[in-house]
């Protein structure tokens, strides 16, 4: 018979040593599965043997092979493993034991068999086979193990022999951990192990009550005293550790252990010589013991040797302590600021992405260009996939909350074009993003736009690299929707037809040739009608008085608060004075823009449109025949134009002399009906505006589309959703009738519109504004300064509470330059007042509860009162899932704030221009101190402003909570 | 748990040894010592010795041609584990005398031992060389 072995094979049975010697003799990389698999042939038969010595050999060599070269040995060789374990031999009983380990798990069936065993084995006198035993429970435990050996283990853990005594110790954490029950027989045994005068088992219990905090805190809370002891006595660093982490914990539960705690925490951290203690203490001290002015120093310092060590462990590690104590004080980090920056060139991407995290936490208002400055400049040297990650964080950071942190949008817009040109930039969506979407909101900035669009566009270098493609496309998509602004519109039209737009795919291209259409559409109105051209410029921005300059406002302060018409009449007055008086009235920026216009004049002449037609036409005509069905469409919209204007612009022209300004010819009809529709202003559209639209009457959604195979019972709808010419559209269906079943086809058909919404959404996402909530958003465009729609008639109650805020915080510094335009915001503040009533209340039960919980003891998880309710109120209080015992203070704080904008929520629209000086620095603090409220974990950089107010919470908790909670240190 | 597991493996990236704390299937634990190697064995002596990886953090060291990887919980202290490698490499090196990536290949069994000696559980037991190395030397003898 094959399968048993015969005394030839044991005599010559291959050893692990020969084994092993085979696989060395594959040279790395060549296939070891023949040779392998020969091996296990012979294992499987050896293994049968029934003389234990080649069971063994077979066992040991099966065990190497599974756990290096991954061969599955649990679904036939484990009762082999169980058999081995059971041998008189201890040299046999390893090596089963070992395979068990390695193979078995809590699952394994054959475990069953090996219980007698492992109880026989603890018993034993040998205390290497008990050890044997307790170190295998820990890979096989399940709860049927558990029940069954834990008394067995529980006199193992008063054993004499400290070598079974600390083993038997952290077996039971595994037991624990299928068995709960089982804490309560052992847990008094094992804090008197806590006690011991050995130092193994003081080390083994320590690790499983520290295992138990990372779990449970609240178990451990009775046993601050030993572990107290421990901290103060204990010279052992391994020991130290644990029982600073399980402080850590404890103290987050009892804050009014850190008065206990702080003095021996600096004690170790001064005298210790060990950096892993030294590590911890500072982790310690940073996590929970913040309050402790003195600590905290101390411990930045300890962060600062880290930071400057040449050990790159030590600078990560200290990167990492500087990131938890940037959450609650920014100072630890501006102190360490050139420490930090220096990391970001690093040779390690992990150190230099710590840097950058902390670099990011640094960002306020106020130094927000110079550290883009410093990042970009860092950016541009660093090596591709740490570049971008800079990149991200710029824009994320920048980008959040609406552009809060930017006050001068000039600024951040040539930020985001010189990104575009730095050379490893993959950014390319989220940059065009923010352009466009910075286009929308932020009128002001529009010629900006325009400037930074047009340098992209006109680099023919940009174009072969194709992450920036989408760039180009929120530029060619700027310059021609704010033409308006450029000042050389021939030379834009240049830039969007040049030969090398030919390396852009189809849909960006369609953008260029959409945006040339424009451009041409303004060149032709501003030379066929230039007086309306000029008016309908100052139509474009007119309506806007923030606009104006400081002299104005005063100005209009004085002579008592015009209203917009009246400000609108005057300037369009300026205007049609002359350049001159204009060039008062508007701010510096501009009045540059402006003053262009009567050369715009002299750019537009008969020669220059003829060549500007012929230039199009010349570079689009080839294109008429595209495949794409989205530039054929608009370059044939295009040519259409130019075909017609060729007719007519002769006519016009001569017909011109007198009539010219008129704009009597059909040409300038023309142009004026396309100009008009394209000077319609773009304004961003809340998410839910849709939903807000009411359905008109007689209008019936739900009716079933029951007479829809009448009408188009022989057309056949193509299913392809791709609207690309190119394509041929599938014929599979001929044979299907796409109407044989009514319902089923209406809910087909309406699932298909709604997802060709979702997609549209998604295609154009930016042209939604996110917003989750259902609430009441206009869904018109706010025009800036209309003080009777949401988002502004909240800016002026912001601008209110600022105020009185800043007359209590005098210096705030309003040294920026230039005033921040204002960011148009559709949903936010909406419903704030009611769901802080709400929080208030269910946090107070919250805390009482768990107090209560404390005392009474009846609570096995002790967050589970604290935290389940917070889980219910995150839903409406975003970001503040750590509701802290402290809370309650910080709520009231919520409702002071809220009260004093109740108050001041009455619009005082007389009064707004006096404010509008203010309201640059006012308004953005504002924001952020209510964002700061909001969500306090994602954002640290909040905090600088709010420190004070912290250390104060601080003090408060403990004061609140004095009367109920017990001293367990006293 | 602390440590979840501990790999040696050599420069070429062939596992030498492999110790799970928590079980694993076989392809899940080639899966993960494929991607540990690939980004631990990347980086360069100036680079620090604390990686991340999915849900918790590689702490390794190099000694000559063999990484000793060590896979430990958020919470541990990184220069606890680096001196516990250390501590490790040590022992072994009384142990065998010099050690090198042979005697672990060759004596796979002991150098379990001795880690089964150091840690159980994912919780470090014994940090004496001479503790840790008693048994294995009495079994020496008696066999």
């Amino acid at each position: 018979m094959l399968s048993s072995p015969s005394l030839m094979d044991t005599l010559f049975q291959r050893s692990l040593e020969d084994l092993i010697k085979g696989l060395r003799l594959h040279l790395p990389g060549t296939p070891t599965s023949n040779f392998i698999s020969k091996n296990i042939e012979e294992i499987k038969k050896e293994i049968k043997s029934t003389d234990l010595n080649t069971k063994s050999i077979a066992l040991q060599k099966l065990t190497y092979l599974h756990s290096l070269y991954g061969i599955n040995m649990s679904n036939w060789a484990s009762f082999h493993a169980i058999e081995l374990t059971s041998s008189p031999f201890f040299g046999h009983k390893k090596v089963g034991y070992l395979a068990v380990s390695i193979s078995f798990n809590s699952n394994t069936e054959v475990l069953l068999l090996l219980v007698n065993q492992l109880r026989k084995d603890l018993g034993s006198p040998c205390e290497f086979e008990v050890s044997l035993a307790l170190e295998t429970i820990g890979f096989v435990i399940n709860q049927e193990l558990a029940v069954n050996l834990i008394d067995n283990v529980f006199v193992l853990i008063s054993s004499s022999k400290s070598f079974v005594r600390k083993k038997a110790i952290v077996t039971l954490l595994r037991v624990f951990e299928v068995y709960p029950d089982g804490i309560k027989v052992c847990f008094k045994r094992l804090v008197e192990n806590l006690e011991n005068g050995d130092v193994g088992c003081v080390s083994a219990s320590v690790g499983v009550f520290c295992e138990l905090a990372m779990r449970e805190p609240r178990l451990c809370l009775p046993l601050a005293p030993e572990f107290y002891k421990i901290l103060v006595d204990c010279r052992n660093n391994w020991v130290l550790i644990k029982v600073l982490k399980v402080f850590g914990k404890l103290a987050e539960l009892e804050p009014r252990l850190g008065k206990k705690l702080v003095d021996p925490v600096c004690e170790h951290l001064r005298r210790t010589g060990a950096k892993s203690v030294v590590f911890e203490c500072v982790r310690t001290i940073v996590s929970c013991l913040s309050e402790f002015d003195y600590a905290l120093r101390l411990a930045v310092e300890k962060i600062r040797e880290f930071l400057v060590d040449d050990d790159p462990n030590l600078k990560y590690l200290g990167l990492q302590g500087l990131s938890i104590v940037s959450r609650k004080c920014l100072w630890a980090v501006v102190e360490n600021k050139d420490a930090v920056i220096k990391s970001l060139s690093d040779a390690d991407v992990n150190i230099k992405s710590e840097a950058l995290r902390l670099v990011m936490a640094m960002v306020s208002e106020d130094n927000v260009t110079e550290i883009c400055k410093v990042l970009i400049s860092y950016a541009i040297k660093s090596d591709p996939e740490f570049c971008n990650e800079i990149l991200a964080a710029i824009l994320s950071t920048c980008g959040s909350n609406v552009y809060e942190l930017i006050i001068d949008f000039d600024w951040y817009i040539s930020l985001l074009g010189e990104m575009a040109r730095i050379q490893h930039c993959q950014k390319g969506e989220e940059i065009e993003n923010q352009l466009i979407d910075i286009g929308m909101r932020v009128r002001d900035v529009r010629p900006e736009l325009v400037r930074v669009g047009r340098d992209l566009l006109i680099d023919p270098a940009l174009l072969g690299n194709p992450f920036i493609h989408r760039i180009l496309s929120a530029a060619a998509w700027l310059c021609g929707e704010h033409v308006q602004f450029t000042k050389n519109p021939f030379e834009v039209m240049d830039a969007l037809l040049q030969p090398r737009t030919n390396l852009l795919p189809a849909s960006i291209r369609a953008v260029y040739i959409h945006s040339a259409f424009k451009v041409l559409s303004f060149c032709l109105h501003s030379y066929l009608l230039p007086n309306e051209s000029a008016s309908s410029w100052v139509d474009s921005d007119a309506g806007e008085p923030y606009l104006l300059s400081e002299s104005e406002i005063l100005e209009t302060s004085n002579s008592s608060a015009l209203n917009d018409d009246q400000i609108y009449e005057q300037r369009v007055l300026n205007l049609a004075e002359g350049a001159s008086s204009i060039e008062n009235v508007l701010d510096t920026n501009v009045a540059q823009e402006q003053s262009t216009l009567p050369l715009k004049k002299g750019l537009f002449t008969e020669e220059s449109i003829k060549n500007l037609l012929s230039l199009v036409e010349t570079a689009l005509r080839p294109l008429s025949g595209s495949h794409e069905v989205e530039i054929q469409e608009r370059v044939c919209n295009i040519l259409g134009l130019i075909e017609l204007m060729q007719g007519e612009l002769p006519n016009s022209v001569i017909q011109g002399g007198e009539n010219f300004e008129k704009g009597e010819s059909k040409a300038s009809d023309f142009i004026k009906l396309v100009h008009d529709a394209f000077s319609e202003d773009l304004g961003p559209i809340s998410l839910s505006a849709q939903e807000r639209v009411p359905i008109p009457d007689g209008l019936l959604l739900e009716e079933n589309l029951n007479n829809l195979d009448k009408i188009c019972g022989d057309i056949e709808l193509p299913v392809s959703t791709s609207f690309s010419l190119g394509r041929p559209v599938s014929d599979k269906h001929d044979s299907v009738p796409l109407f044989n079943n009514h319902d089923k086809d209406e809910s087909e058909l309406s699932k298909e519109s709604t997802s060709l919404l979702t997609e549209h959404r998604k295609r154009h996402g930016l042209y939604y504004l996110s917003s989750d909530k259902k609430e009441v958003v206009s869904d018109y465009y706010p025009l800036a300064n209309e003080p009777e729609t949401q988002g502004n008639a909240n800016d002026v109650t912001e601008d209110l509470v600022k105020l009185t805020e800043q007359s209590f915080f005098p210096k705030k510094k309003p040294n920026h330059v230039k005033a921040r335009p204002t960011v148009v915001k559709l949903d936010e503040a909406d419903g704030r007042i009611p769901s802080v009533t709400k929080k208030l209340d269910s946090a107070n039960t919250a805390i009482s509860g768990a107090v209560q919980d404390v005392l009474l003891g009846n609570d096995t998880n002790p967050y589970s009162s604290q935290v389940k309710p917070s889980d219910k109120l995150s839903s409406n209080s975003k970001g503040k899932e750590k509701l802290h015992i402290g809370q309650s203070i910080e709520l009231n704080e919520h409702t002071t704030v809220d009260k004093s904008e109740l108050d001041s929520s009455r619009p005082k629209r007389n009064k707004k221009h006096k404010e509008r000086k203010h309201r640059s620095s006012v308004k953005t603090a504002e924001d952020r101190d209510k964002n700061g409220l909001e969500d306090k974990q994602t954002s640290g950089h909040h905090h600088t402003r709010n420190k004070a107010r912290h250390r104060a919470d601080g003090d408060l908790k403990v004061v609140a909570q004095t009367p109920v909670i017990p001293d367990f240190l006293l | 748990m602390g440590i979840r597991f501990i790999l040696m493996v050599n420069k070429q990236g062939q596992t030498r040894l492999a110790q799970y704390y928590e079980y694993l299937t076989i392809e899940q634990r080639r899966a993960l010592e494929g991607e540990i190697v690939r980004k631990c064995l990347a980086r360069n002596e100036q680079q620090c010795s604390f990686v991340e990886h999915r849900n918790y953090k590689i702490v390794y060291r190099r000694y000559a041609s063999l990484f000793f990887l060590v896979g430990v919980d958020n919470e541990e202290n990184e220069l606890a584990i680096l001196e516990f490698i250390h501590l490790l490499v040590e022992t072994m090196d009384r142990h065998f005398g010099n050690v090198c990536e042979l005697d672990i290949m060759f004596h796979l069994e002991k150098a379990h031992f001795m880690l089964e000696e150091m840690v159980m559980n994912g919780c470090i037991v014994e940090t004496s060389k001479s503790n840790i190395l008693g048994p294995i030397q009495l079994m020496d003898k008696a066999s």
